[in-house]
């Protein structure tokens, strides 16, 4: 899952960039409300996190200026003002979830869990696909009942071809979900992943669309 | 007086009252000069028809005649003219007295209840005269053919009691309708005062929060100003509260979002399995208890400030603080001060303290700002201390906020926390001194001047 982060103080920003990346979250970062907005019309994002107290203003603007696109984006509130009445003004600005700082970052991991669940309409807790369950809280993968160890990029990986079965995706998607903007790309690493996990679940698990990219295997 | 009411009611009734008693002093003295003229008249008139009747009647015995013959005569009785008189109805009865006198002194004929004594006057015409303790109003007719004095007189007493009666007839039933009066009043003023009593029961039944002004529409003009003044007061208490929100907002961001960063980063550093990515997790949490450090700094000097504690005042050289400051504060190696040597010399009677925490954070503001470039720091006539940066400067509509506590413009790097110049305000306000916060005219930057009020600096040593 790739989620945008909008937060103005450095070290909290890299604290959750880091900390939803081990719970298996790709996070991109920026510092302001006019950055988030730049971010938001131009890549798609499965969340966003949003600090309601911007040095350019109030994150309620970001938030109004996305719902007025139809941007249906989850977004949650990260904020220093937790009373009742603020978070009733954060809901209903459009926001779908709301933390008062300082918060619990698998707290953190959880919600957006949840709210990129719902978002796209899944009752379930796990992705399945055929014989393949995958749980995104515990970053675990099951074939048919058996556990199968994965790391946390093949995970990202596989994960992100259970969402859609059967639909194509790029390479620079994948790459883009694995290491959001502030890392550095490594050459080859999808390949590397995509290697890694067929010899795991099996060599026709996904399928190699040349010059497209990869997919799920849509079972017969 | 609480009660307008009341106020309005005995300030009417006191009026109405005053008026009356003018219209009665008015119409007393008005009907009193004009009674004088007609009952004049009547005495003039009614003394030409006694003195027509004299000549119509007997003849007159000559003042020879009479004064020849006294004794043959049987003394003459004074005749009796009540009928010659008309008398007045009522208790106005005998008013007009009539004597007819000879020359010789006699008298010849009196009305009924005309006193004995002499009424007439040597000459012709009005008199007031004195007789038995009463004052008689006279009109004298000499007829020197006739031999004969006629006057005709009425007693001012009589005259007074008239308009007395007058007036009483007025003010009686003025009196009587005074209560009726007042009753009238104090129910108009109750209808009168109803939109008053309307804006007040609004404004009492309204909420502790409600700030809403008062619509203006309906009330009428006079408590116009009332509400526009209550209307304005709300917006006041409504911005002082926004305000009051704001920094509550501002502070708990401030001091909030360090926590989180602490907490966040503390968990990252337990879950890492990666040496590096715990690493890095700890050197944030170092640079994160650094910043909430300078934080809890700057809260206690506000709190030091704010408390009003004990100044130490004593000779200080502004430059050497300065210089000593400036080495104090971090700054990256692109960033230069610069200290005018004229400063060297200056000495004031200030508490150096507070001084150094009013010049050091104007030092942190102007590094804050800024990448590269100078930081110039000079006296500027008589005691003023200017510090310019190089800085981008404060969007114009910023200025008058960046005071306020927390606030943080849009130009600030994160290292900021909105406090520095509201600490450099309180202590300018702590030494006396007017700290003003502008953009520079020449260029970029911010020019912070500390306006110590003239005639301040005293040099030390003779300025080279």
């Amino acid at each position: 899952m790739r989620i945008l982060l909008v937060e103005d103080d450095p070290v909290l920003a890299d604290g959750i960039r880091a900390g939803l990346g081990l719970a298996g979250l790709t996070v991109d970062a920026v510092t302001s409300g006019a950055d988030a907005q730049a971010a938001l019309a131009g890549l798609r994002f499965d969340a966003v996190v949003l600090d309601l107290m911007l040095p350019d203003g109030s994150g309620l603007d970001v938030l109004a200026a996305l719902r007025a696109q139809q941007d249906a984006t989850p977004v949650l509130l990260l904020t220093a003002l937790d009373e009742t009445p603020d978070r009733i003004r954060g809901l209903d600005a459009g926001a779908d979830d709301y933390l008062g700082k300082p918060f619990d970052l698998d707290e953190l991991a959880a919600r957006l869990r949840a709210l990129v669940r719902r978002g796209v309409g899944r009752a379930s807790p796990l992705l399945t696909h055929g014989g393949l369950a995958l749980d995104p809280a515990m970053l675990s993968v099951n074939l048919d009942g058996h556990a199968v160890p994965v790391s946390r990029r093949e995970f990202a990986v596989l994960s992100m071809l259970v969402e859609r079965p059967g639909v194509i995706r790029s390479k620079g998607e994948l790459e883009e979900r694995l290491y959001g903007w502030q890392e550095e790309v490594e050459s080859n690493t999808v390949e590397v992943y995509v290697h890694n996990l067929r010899a795991k679940l099996g060599r026709d698990v996904i399928e190699t669309v040349r010059g497209l990219g990869y997919r799920l295997r849509v079972p017969a | 007086m609480s009660s307008l009411r009341r106020r309005l009611f005995l300030i009417l009734l006191a009026a109405t009252g005053l008026i009356w008693l003018c219209a009665v002093a008015w119409i007393s003295m008005g009907s009193r000069s004009e009674l004088e003229h007609v009952l004049d008249t009547r005495l003039k008139e009614a003394a030409r028809m006694v003195h027509s009747l004299v000549m119509a009647g007997d003849p007159v015995q000559g003042a020879e005649k009479s004064a020849q013959k006294p004794a043959k005569d049987p003394p003459v009785q004074p005749r009796d003219l009540a009928d010659a008189v008309p008398s007045e109805p009522g208790g106005y009865e005998r008013q007009l007295s009539c004597q007819i006198w000879s020359f010789d002194g006699r008298l010849l004929a009196r009305s009924s209840g005309a006193p004995d004594a002499v009424l007439a006057e040597e000459r012709e015409g009005f008199a007031d005269r004195e007789v038995g303790g009463e004052t008689w109003r006279v009109y004298t007719i000499v007829d020197p053919e006739k031999n004969v004095r006629v006057v005709v007189g009425d007693r001012i007493g009589l005259r007074d009691r008239l308009v007395r009666d007058l007036v009483a007839g007025l003010a009686a039933p003025a009196l009587l309708a005074m209560p009726l009066l007042g009753l009238l009043i104090w129910w108009s003023l109750g209808r009168g005062l109803r939109p008053l009593n309307r804006a007040a029961e609004q404004i009492a039944a309204r909420e502790g929060e409600d700030m809403r002004p008062i619509p203006p529409d309906g009330a009428p003009d006079e408590i116009q100003p009332l509400i526009t003044a209550l209307n304005g007061l709300f917006a006041k208490v409504e911005a002082a509260r926004a305000h009051e929100r704001d920094v509550t907002a501002f502070a708990a961001h401030e001091l909030r979002t360090p926590l989180a960063g602490l907490k966040t980063q503390a968990q990252v550093a337990l879950a890492a399995g990666e040496t590096g990515v715990r690493e890095n997790a700890l050197r944030q949490i170092l640079v994160s208890v650094d910043r909430s450090t300078r934080l809890v700094r700057q809260l206690l000097a506000l709190a030091r400030l704010d408390a009003g504690a004990p100044v130490d005042t004593r000779d200080v050289s502004i430059g050497a603080l300065i210089r000593d400051m400036v080495a104090a504060v971090p700054h990256p190696p692109e960033v230069i001060t610069v200290i005018d040597p004229d400063l060297d010399p200056m000495v004031r009677q200030l508490d150096p303290d507070t001084l150094t925490l009013l010049l050091r954070n104007l030092q942190e503001n102007a590094v804050q700002n800024m990448t590269a470039g100078t930081i110039r720091w000079r006296g500027e006539g008589a005691g003023r201390l200017v510090v310019e940066d190089e800085g981008p400067g404060i969007p114009a509509e910023e200025l008058g906020l960046v005071r306020q506590r927390f606030y943080r413009g849009r130009m600030t790097t994160a290292a900021g926390s909105g406090l520095g110049l509201a600490i450099a305000d309180a202590a300018a306000r702590r030494l006396g001194a007017q700290l003003d916060i502008a953009n520079r005219t020449d260029r970029p930057g911010v020019r912070a001047s500390v306006d110590f009020g003239s005639g301040s600096w005293s040099a030390s040593a003779p300025i080279r």
